[in-house]
């Protein structure tokens, strides 16, 4: 379990996350909402270790001020929201960059065929001998979770369960490979490891999220389930922009929901 | 349940360039043995590559005496001395530009040799005077340990002003290298005029970068120093090849980040220092080599270091017979090769990627 209490987090000097209590628990999917600015990034960066922050932060109990890095490395993976990278590698060398310090949990001779693997999850088969840079921003998005895959393969490992964490992992995606992707999460949690990821996409979030955390100006505005969460009135407020929860389209607008897709994966 | 052995493959798998990368360096490897020996037997004196080998595998007598002292007093020296310099040169280059996180990163380009230079010049001018405890107590190591703080000093001063947050800029990293050059180049200029003529032929000779001087006492100096620095580089790979990510990603894929900079930055100021202690200002064998590798075998850092080794420490050999051989029976600082090549290469580069670097 991620369990963060009385957080605040810090870039430079000023505070940009305040007093957020945040838990996620294993097999659950917990989606992080809210507008631009409003903190989800900052307050995922401060679970992976990256910033400085007052308050606690605890990893299955352990504080994350004591795991060193390759600690870490074996409890959660993180999806950045944008990654750069500054030499020609070739998509399955950037892969397997995710067994770097990690433990993927599979055994000895698998370990070699695991980018085959897991680009097939992402729907990349035949992709590993292609450049990464030469690679639609979408694709580049895939190739980078298939390396954040292998770095915790096993959703469990020795009893301890791990952590995906996951920032706009579907924001340049197509719609068939949004559900492809959050598909992928939502069954590592199924499987017992724990899935953390910031959304925008509220139908995505409602679809596929146990909780949902929606923050607002630093601070957690409100958590629960979807059905908690996804009303009118905080909705409105947070986004500021007024919004009805569950409402055909005026006048008949054709509108699609991810929920009816029935794509096979 | 599947079976915990490997299984066998016919071909390395798609995207895979391992096989390729080792074959390479089986190659680098064979390419300097040739090289090497070829440079032990070619001089003003005549004593083939063959005849030697024949003289070292059988123990015989089959060189004379005057020959002996050419190949072993000599010869030998330049040649491990190349090799080492060599490997040194472009393995820091490869560091640095793993580091950087960008191939135009260099230790001759970004002013860390100016730094290094500064600092044997001063030893080599006030070595006498001011500097004299220092040169007593640090011997032979005198000339390498200030080449190090020197360019240590700048690629500290380099990395606090090109990196912001985790993110190298290309365009700062260059400009900031000019600044420190010009600066380290400024203090230089203060103890070339404190120097007197016996020093002023010194180090005009020496700024130049040679592998003339070798001696069994430079690379006692040397040498310690640099096969450090070269058994500590593939420690560095993994990290390296992480770094590529950005920093945050490789210390979420659970790489030491901070300690990893600081040893890839020491280790590269100390080889770049005894390189320069030794052999002067010798450029472009850190940017050539590892960038002509990186098109051949990529980017990862685990066959890109002991290629580059193995490479650099053949080129600069190969260099170092053309400087030998260009205006016989005198001989070119091998400085002078080394930058005839290496900068049109640069340019090259540049011309490549003018478009991505946002210059």
């Amino acid at each position: 379990m991620i369990e963060a209490t009385d957080l605040d987090v810090f870039i430079g000097e000023k505070r940009i996350v305040t007093g957020a209590s945040f838990e996620a628990r294993p097999g659950e999917f917990v989606s992080i909402v809210g507008p631009n600015g409003s903190g989800k990034t900052t307050l995922m960066r401060a679970l992976c270790g990256d910033l400085d922050f007052s308050g606690e932060i605890t990893f299955t109990g352990r504080s994350l001020s004591v795991l060193k890095p390759w600690q870490l490395a074996g409890i959660r993976a993180v999806l950045p929201q944008a990654a750069s990278l500054s030499f020609p590698f070739t998509v399955r060398e950037v892969v397997k960059l995710g067994l770097t310090g990690g433990r993927s949990g599979v055994l000895p001779g698998e370990a070699d065929r695991l980018p085959e693997r897991a680009l097939a999850k992402v729907d990349l088969v035949g992709f590993a001998g292609r450049f990464y840079q030469e690679l639609s921003g979408g694709e580049q998005q895939r190739v980078q979770l298939a390396r954040v895959l292998c770095q915790v393969w096993a959703p469990v490992l020795e009893g301890n369960p791990r952590f995906l964490l996951l920032d706009e992992p579907v924001s340049s995606l197509d719609i068939k490979h949004q559900l492809t992707i959050m598909r992928i999460a939502r069954e590592f949690a199924d499987r017992g490891g724990g899935t953390v990821a910031i959304l925008h996409d509220l139908n995505l979030a409602s679809m596929f999220s146990d909780r949902i955390y929606v923050m607002h100006r630093g601070r957690i505005a409100a958590s629960g389930t979807p059905a908690e969460v996804l009303r009118d009135e905080l909705i409105s407020r947070v986004f500021e922009c007024a919004m009805k929860v569950g409402v055909p389209t005026p006048m008949g607008m054709p509108y699609v929901l991810p929920q009816t897709a029935t794509i096979a994966l | 349940m599947m079976a915990a052995t490997r299984p066998r493959r016919e071909h390395p798998a798609e995207g895979d360039r391992s096989a390729r990368a080792r074959l390479a360096i089986l190659l680098c490897g064979l390419l300097l043995g040739v090289v090497a020996l070829a440079s032990l037997g070619y001089g003003a004196s005549h004593t083939s590559a063959m005849t030697l080998l024949w003289n070292v595998m059988s123990g015989a007598d089959a060189i004379s005496a005057r020959d002996r002292i050419i190949v072993y007093d000599i010869r030998l020296p330049r040649v491990i001395l190349g090799i080492l310099i060599g490997a040194a040169l472009a393995v820091s280059g490869a560091v640095m530009q793993g580091l950087f996180r960008n191939p135009l990163a260099d230790p001759g380009l970004v002013g860390v040799s100016a730094g290094a230079g500064l600092g044997a010049i001063s030893v080599i001018v006030l070595g006498t005077t001011a500097l004299g405890p220092v040169v007593q107590m640090f011997g032979i190591y005198a000339l390498p340990f200030s080449a190090f703080l020197g360019g240590l000093a700048t690629s500290l001063i380099l990395y606090r002003v090109a990196t912001r947050r985790g993110q190298t800029s290309i365009a700062t990293m260059l400009l900031a290298g000019i600044a420190l050059a010009a600066m380290a180049g400024a203090f230089s200029g203060v103890m070339v005029y404190l120097a007197d003529d016996r020093q002023l032929r010194d180090l005009t000779f020496w700024g130049l970068g040679s592998l003339a001087g070798a001696t069994w006492t430079k690379i006692a100096a040397a040498a310690p120093i640099i096969v450090v620095t070269l058994l500590a580089a593939p420690f560095l790979a993994r990290g390296l090849n992480a770094l590529s990510l950005g920093e945050a990603t490789a210390h979420h894929l659970g790489v030491p980040v901070q300690r990893l900079k600081n040893v890839a930055i020491v280790a590269v100021a100390a080889a770049v220092g005894a390189c320069v202690a030794v052999s002067g200002g010798i450029g472009f064998v850190g940017i050539v080599v590892p960038h002509l590798l990186r098109l051949l075998i990529g980017p990862d850092n685990r066959y890109l270091l002991p290629a580059s080794a193995l490479l650099g420490a053949a080129l600069l050999l190969a260099a170092d017979a053309v400087s030998r051989s260009i205006v016989a029976p005198a001989e070119l600082p091998i400085g002078i090769v080394t930058a005839a090549v290496g900068a049109p290469f640069f340019l090259w580069i540049l011309l490549r990627r003018r478009g991505i670097l946002d210059l």
